[in-house]
């Protein structure tokens, strides 16, 4: 065995150690540790199997916001009190889960290893198509041109998470603000990395979002590191969760969907079709839908991290 | 470019399907910024626009007998997204637009902005989720592309979930959170299976599907998990704990969505996955199954709707049950046989009739709860003399329910009993008819208590308009008995080439 | 064994694992988490289905991988979803159970459950 054999065998190894720490570990917190930790160790095996965009997200959304959401909400569940409410299950549900669980996995391996080979592929269309985009990131062309329908239903799908999560709030504090990410207030290494890092970090997930269009990067992985710079800051208190009701906020939330919408509309006047784009001048065109949708993207996330309104309006 | 084959090719007035979908995806995020009292005057606005879409497409697929396609962005599968509506996809828009217009109006007077404030929670979240859901049940019924149906589901859950716990009530929130986590059970199981399918051959769109599918090992863990997740978010026995308290406690407008169209919403894609991509799977044996679990649904949920206290609990129950029917035109549709064309009418008419008849009982539920303060049927003593157009509408909805002719129902139960009668399949009638008496046992349970004698006093008299709706509703289920040949003809538009596979 | 297969068996146990813990694990924040666990490992499927796909033009299939980072905001979308939903029960109840006989009274600080 070489030794990239070796090493891709210990990170498998390691991601089901993890992961399975994640599912027995005791303490809400460590679990919530843990899955952090998964999520980085996964984006290295994204890397093996070269998909770098996909490792971007994973590591800005699957592993860092998503740990950002569950460490902040772990905490306010813990200052809430009363966080192991349930009893346990009893060992014959655990026999009964533990089978079924091996079952899924042993068919679902199964089946994956006799995966009929010559592995079928879109790879060839999609190379054959690239040119007429002007892209050659094949991935954000996937996701911007061949099939932007999907992309622009899950921002609406976005626009409704918040929805949703807004929705929970009591009645009498609408339109106020969610309560503030952080409790104490900005001191020492906090606000070395609000003045070092955050500047950097929007450069980054600029950088990022720009060259998408050729390289590994895009607008959902700049957009998430430009949400983890205003989390940062909110976390930090050098800048309060905006209120719901403020108009900037709606228009922030929905200009990714809403510009990929129109431009989608505009469609058959352009390139023919509904979401095509005219020959030649796709490229201008997909990256100013992408803009839009960083945009979106950075309102989006943190807001779905801060949640619901607490306060009132008038505060 | 590569020519476009066929059979892949778009067709005139496919345009029509985007549309569909643009508009109330357009009013989501209209509401959503313009705020206030604007989300219900965009939500109101929309509805007779969506309606109108929906019959051009009807009209288009009824005239040329053929499925409307279009690919989007000018590209056909298997890179591109293609939209197709045939038959079946035509008689579902129409009805989600009638039963999310009906809701919408219905709901006016609970969802009103009120008048001092600008803009306030219940209502805006309100209109923009009752959009978001026929969004995603217009996405369903036209989508030609698995993955582009997993963002659907996604959609349709996102609306569903917060709608169930508006009212803000802790039994509400349990029963949303609950819901929320067999959904995504649900959608994660449907995205693994939709993993192994690409992995098999390369595409996930639904006619090159059909045409590439064998009996691989993939394929058929595809098909369990993908339909595990499917019955989950359809609530079908036994995965059907989360329904009753999340359709039973729910704002009314709400839940008649909920019952009459959310849980269609994956039924339909459970449909689209075996009749038309799944079809040359040999054997019978999982149509079997899906009719047996249909089946126990049958008994399970009419055998707990005749012992619920709570009128609205009672009529979740009976969705659990009237769902099992639905799940017996797998048995009775799938193959080729001369009865197949029966149990497709019968399981569609099924589907269309309890969404009218589901609707118009839980609106009329709301009314009664607001006028007695109450949902208690022990306590309806001489209700129905009070507020007689609300419990006729009950009562037409629960003709529907039952079985009794002339309903949709009736004739829904009454191709289904013809075809497992043609098949042999005796168990399915069997069961249809012990079904369609514990019917009759629920409905006379919550009718018979209105009907005698008692001093009722009212809090509030039901305002006409909505009592109107869900009379207007409760009649279409029942007017859906009349439906002629033509109609059934229609439902066959585009499912011709499924069945026709080996 | 190469990377791809490796990396669809973790895929495969990773699902098992989030099953378990979906099912077991009476605490709703746990079966978000597990939810999670068993939504990466559907997305490592798509992964190494998307690396199986490697032809002249690229290494990879960028289709699957496309519909991965879908997928990966989605799931995230939900976790949000999920866990405001999870908060707001605490601060109604004042505990977080998925029992359905939850009666509606007002959290008592420091008192255990009846």
């Amino acid at each position: 065995m070489s030794i990239l054999q070796v090493l891709d065998l210990g990170l498998a190894i390691l991601v089901l150690a993890v992961a399975g720490w994640t599912i027995a570990a005791r303490e809400l917190f460590a679990s919530v540790v843990g899955y952090v930790a998964y999520g980085l160790l996964l984006s290295i095996v994204w890397i093996r199997l070269y998909a770098p965009d996909v490792a971007l997200t994973e590591a800005a959304i699957g592993s860092g916001v998503t740990g950002v959401l569950l460490v902040t909400s772990g905490a306010r569940l813990k200052r809430a009190g009363n966080v192991e409410a349930a009893e346990p299950s009893g060992p014959s549900q655990r026999f009964l889960a533990a089978a079924l669980a091996v079952l899924v996995a042993a068919a679902l391996a199964t089946v994956i290893l006799l995966l009929p080979e010559p592995p079928p592929t879109l790879a060839p269309e999609a190379g054959q198509q690239l040119a007429a985009t002007g892209l050659a990131n094949p991935v954000t062309a996937v996701l911007i041109a061949y099939r932007s329908f999907d992309t622009m239903l899950e921002k609406i799908v976005l626009v409704l998470a918040v929805v949703g999560v807004w929705s929970l709030a009591p009645d009498r504090v609408w339109g106020g603000a969610p309560a503030p990410l952080g409790r104490a207030r900005p001191e020492g290494p906090l606000l070395f990395l609000d003045q070092a890092l955050v500047p950097l970090g929007i450069l980054v997930g600029i950088h990022i979002f720009w060259v998408g269009a050729d390289e590994p990067g895009g607008a959902f992985q700049g957009g998430a590191i430009l949400a983890a710079m205003w989390m940062i800051v909110m976390i930090s208190r050098l800048t309060e969760p905006p209120r719901v009701g403020a108009r900037w906020l709606r228009l922030a939330l929905v200009a990714g969907p809403a510009v990929f919408l129109a431009v989608g509309l505009a469609g058959p006047g352009m390139g023919g079709s509904f979401f095509a784009y005219p020959a030649g001048f796709a490229k201008p065109i997909i990256l100013f839908i992408e803009a839009f949708m960083v945009l979106s993207i950075a309102a989006t996330l943190p807001m779905l991290v801060a949640g619901p309104p607490r306060r009132s309006p008038e505060r | 470019m590569i020519e476009t084959p066929p059979a892949l090719a778009g067709t005139a007035g496919g345009s029509l399907l985007v549309l569909a979908i643009l508009l109330p995806s357009a009013g989501i995020l209209l509401s959503f910024v313009l705020g206030g009292r604007f989300a219900e005057r965009v939500a109101l606005g929309l509805t007779p626009i969506g309606l109108a879409t929906a019959i051009a497409i009807a009209i288009l697929v009824w005239r040329s007998r053929a499925p409307l396609v279009y690919n989007v962005a000018g590209l056909p599968p298997p890179l591109g997204i293609a939209l197709r509506a045939d038959g079946i996809s035509c008689v579902m828009l129409v009805t989600a637009a009638l039963v999310i217009a009906a809701a919408a109006f219905y709901a006016r007077a609970s969802f009103a902005t009120p008048e001092n404030v600008s803009e306030a929670r219940a209502p805006l979240a309100f209109w923009i989720l009752i959009q978001a859901v026929w969004a995603a049940l217009t996405i369903l019924f036209v989508g030609g592309d698995l993955f582009n149906l997993y963002v659907a589901l996604e959609l349709l859950t996102f609306a569903a979930v917060p709608l169930v716990c508006l009212a803000g009530k802790p039994e509400t929130l349990v029963a949303a959170l609950r819901y929320l986590l067999f959904a995504l059970f649900g959608s994660v199981f449907y995205l693994l299976g939709a993993a192994l399918l690409y992995g098999a051959y390369g595409t996930l769109d639904i006619v090159l599907l059909a045409e590439r599918v064998r009996a691989l090992p993939a394929v058929w863990l595809a098909a369990g998990l993908m339909t595990a997740g499917l019955l989950a978010k359809t609530a079908l026995f036994p995965l059907h704990l989360w329904l009753p308290p999340a359709h039973a406690n729910a704002p009314a407008a709400a839940s008649a969505v909920l019952s009459g169209l959310v849980v269609k919403g994956s039924f339909f894609l459970t449909v689209r996955l075996w009749f038309y991509v799944l079809p040359a799977l040999p054997g019978a044996a999982p149509e079997a199954i899906l009719g047996a679990l249909g089946s126990a649904a049958i008994l399970f949920g009419s055998v707990l709707a005749l012992r619920q206290p709570r009128l609205k609990l009672l009529i979740a129950y009976s969705t659990l049950a009237q769902i099992g029917y639905l799940f017996l035109i797998f048995p009775l549709a799938s193959g080729v046989h001369p009865w197949i064309a029966d149990g497709w009418s019968g399981g569609m008419m099924q589907t269309l009739s309890h969404a009218f008849a589901k609707a118009a009982m839980f609106m009329s539920a709301g009314l009664l709860a607001e006028s007695l303060g109450h949902d208690r049927i022990a306590e309806f003593a001489g209700a129905g003399r009070v507020m007689p157009a609300t419990f006729f509408a009950l009562g037409l909805g629960g003709l529907s329910l039952m079985g009794l002719p002339p309903s949709g129902g009736f004739a829904a139960k009454w191709l289904l009993l013809r075809a497992s009668a043609a098949a042999g399949q005796w168990p399915w009638a069997i069961v249809m008819l012990a079904g369609g008496l514990l019917g009759a046992g629920y409905v006379y349970r919550i009718l018979a208590p209105a009907l005698t004698d008692g001093a009722i006093v009212l809090k509030a008299p039901p305002q006409r308009s909505r009592e109107a709706i869900a009379l207007a509703l409760a009649i279409v289920a029942v007017a859906l008995g009349f439906a002629p040949q033509s109609f059934f003809d229609f439902l066959q538009i585009g499912r011709a080439a499924a069945s026709a596979l080996p | 064994m190469n990377v791809s297969s490796l990396a669809g068996l973790v895929g495969a146990a990773l699902v098992g694992l989030g099953l378990y813990g979906l099912i077991v694990n009476p605490q709703p924040l746990r079966k978000i988490l597990a939810f999670n666990l068993i939504g990466s490992g559907a997305f490592l499927v798509f992964g190494i289905v998307a690396r199986r796909g490697a032809a002249a033009a690229f290494p990879f299939d960028p289709v699957p991988q496309a519909m991965v980072i879908t997928g990966i905001v989605v799931a995230f979308a939900a976790s949000a979803l999920a866990v405001a939903l999870i908060l707001r029960l605490q601060e109604e109840t004042g505990k977080v159970t998925l029992d359905p006989d939850v009666p509606s009274k007002p959290p008592v600080t420091g008192a255990s459950n009846p």
